[in-house]
């Protein structure tokens, strides 16, 4: 039998006291990412008709490499935080959905390394 | 977690159907939704056909009109008949509405009726509405003051500030919005839902409050506010009109407010 109060229930562990900045971020990665994908069809209008090297060139321009850069890491940081949303929303068992939130934020923190070192690596080796 | 298919013995059967008496030349066919928790039995649906000369306008007037001179066994609620109490809310033909102020005529043929969606149901019509007000409960709808009050005097207004507080005070708590958020199907333990944050927005809004700190502090939570993922489907079905996806929004903006500046 379970004794517990309605509003006891209701009011569970309380407020976590925090949310706010996860949905802020998701905002202003979303507004960043507008013009960075803008730029970034850009860059891959000009790889399917441009040689190998002048497209590296371009991408070793600083303003390039440095919107390459921010389309990573915005692009990566707002799946990251989307992907947990998901989780969050439809995983119920409390130890499935703690592992997943971790399995996602580690798994796009890895890949947005990777992409950035391939970024680094493409203009220092060639560029 | 959330679920996709209904459990074993929540599965719809075939029920009986209720002919048109004799002679009746404007009838309208209504499924309804029972079940019974002494039976034992799966829910089913009744079929009952109306005589629309022999029967009042309006949904809950049909309903009436099945529990009075049909089948007793009939169960739902009601009271006021007139949209305030928000008593009678079910979902017909699809959408959460209020009986009461939906006219038969506003569909076309069969109306299918069925308790608010995704709650425990009591019986029949009636869904289990322990949590949803115990979340009410839980937000603390009422004046929280230190100031204390005028003597002899209320608490003063300006027109304008009263004015933030069109579009909430209406609100009649029926939870029709709540119960068409898939938000709120899947994370009602937590996710207050966006009847009872609309009402946490109508004490945050309100000027004579002085706890608006306090409360953002209880909002403040991935679960109990933030799983609102403007779906909209609270605005849309709204019995009157009201829009607590909005109220929602403005609660996050004065989340957001407070942490920059």
């Amino acid at each position: 039998m379970d004794f517990k109060t309605p509003l006891s229930k209701a009011r569970g562990l309380g407020s976590a006291k925090s949310g706010t900045s996860h949905w802020w971020m998701q905002r202003v990665t979303a507004a960043a990412l507008i013009p960075l994908s803008f730029w970034l069809i850009t860059f891959l209008d000009q790889c399917l008709t441009a040689p190998y090297q002048q497209t590296v060139n371009w991408l070793a321009a600083p303003v390039n490499t440095v919107c390459m850069a921010a389309w990573i890491v915005a692009a990566f940081y707002h799946a990251a935080l989307g992907v947990q949303v998901v989780i969050e929303d439809y995983v119920a068992a409390e130890g499935a959905k703690i592992v997943s939130v971790w399995a996602v934020k580690l798994a796009f923190g890895f890949l947005a390394l990777a992409a950035l070192l391939a970024v680094f690596r493409t203009i220092v080796t060639l560029g | 977690m959330a679920e996709f298919t209904l459990p074993k013995n929540s599965v719809l059967t075939e029920g009986k159907t209720f002919k048109a008496p004799q002679g009746a030349s404007n009838i309208r066919r209504f499924e309804v939704y029972r079940w019974n928790p002494d039976s034992g039995e799966n829910p089913r649906v009744d079929v009952y056909e109306l005589d629309r000369d022999d029967c009042g306008p309006m949904v809950l007037d049909a309903i009436l009109k099945i529990k009075n001179d049909v089948d007793s066994t009939l169960t739902f609620r009601r009271s006021c008949r007139e949209g305030v109490c928000g008593s009678c809310a079910m979902n017909i033909n699809g959408k959460n509405t209020l009986a009461c102020t939906k006219s038969i005529d506003a569909y076309a043929n069969t109306i299918k009726i069925f308790p608010l969606p995704h709650m425990a149901v009591v019986k029949d019509l009636v869904p289990d509405m322990t949590h949803f007000f115990a979340q009410y409960a839980s937000i603390k709808p009422w004046i929280a003051t230190q100031t204390p009050a005028p003597a002899d005097a209320e608490r003063l207004q300006s027109h304008a500030d009263r004015a933030k507080l069109d579009g909430l005070y209406e609100c009649v708590l029926c939870a029709c919005c709540s119960t068409s958020c898939p938000s709120y199907w899947w994370n009602s333990e937590r996710y207050l839902g966006p009847a009872v944050l609309l009402q946490a927005y109508r004490w945050l809004a309100d000027s004579r409050d002085e706890n608006t700190g306090a409360r953002l502090d209880d909002l403040e939570d991935p679960f109990k506010l933030y799983r609102c993922h403007t779906i909209m489907n609270c605005t849309d079905t709204c019995p009157k009109g009201l829009n607590p996806a909005k109220a929602i929004a403005e609660t996050k903006q004065m989340l957001v407010k407070r942490q920059l500046g």
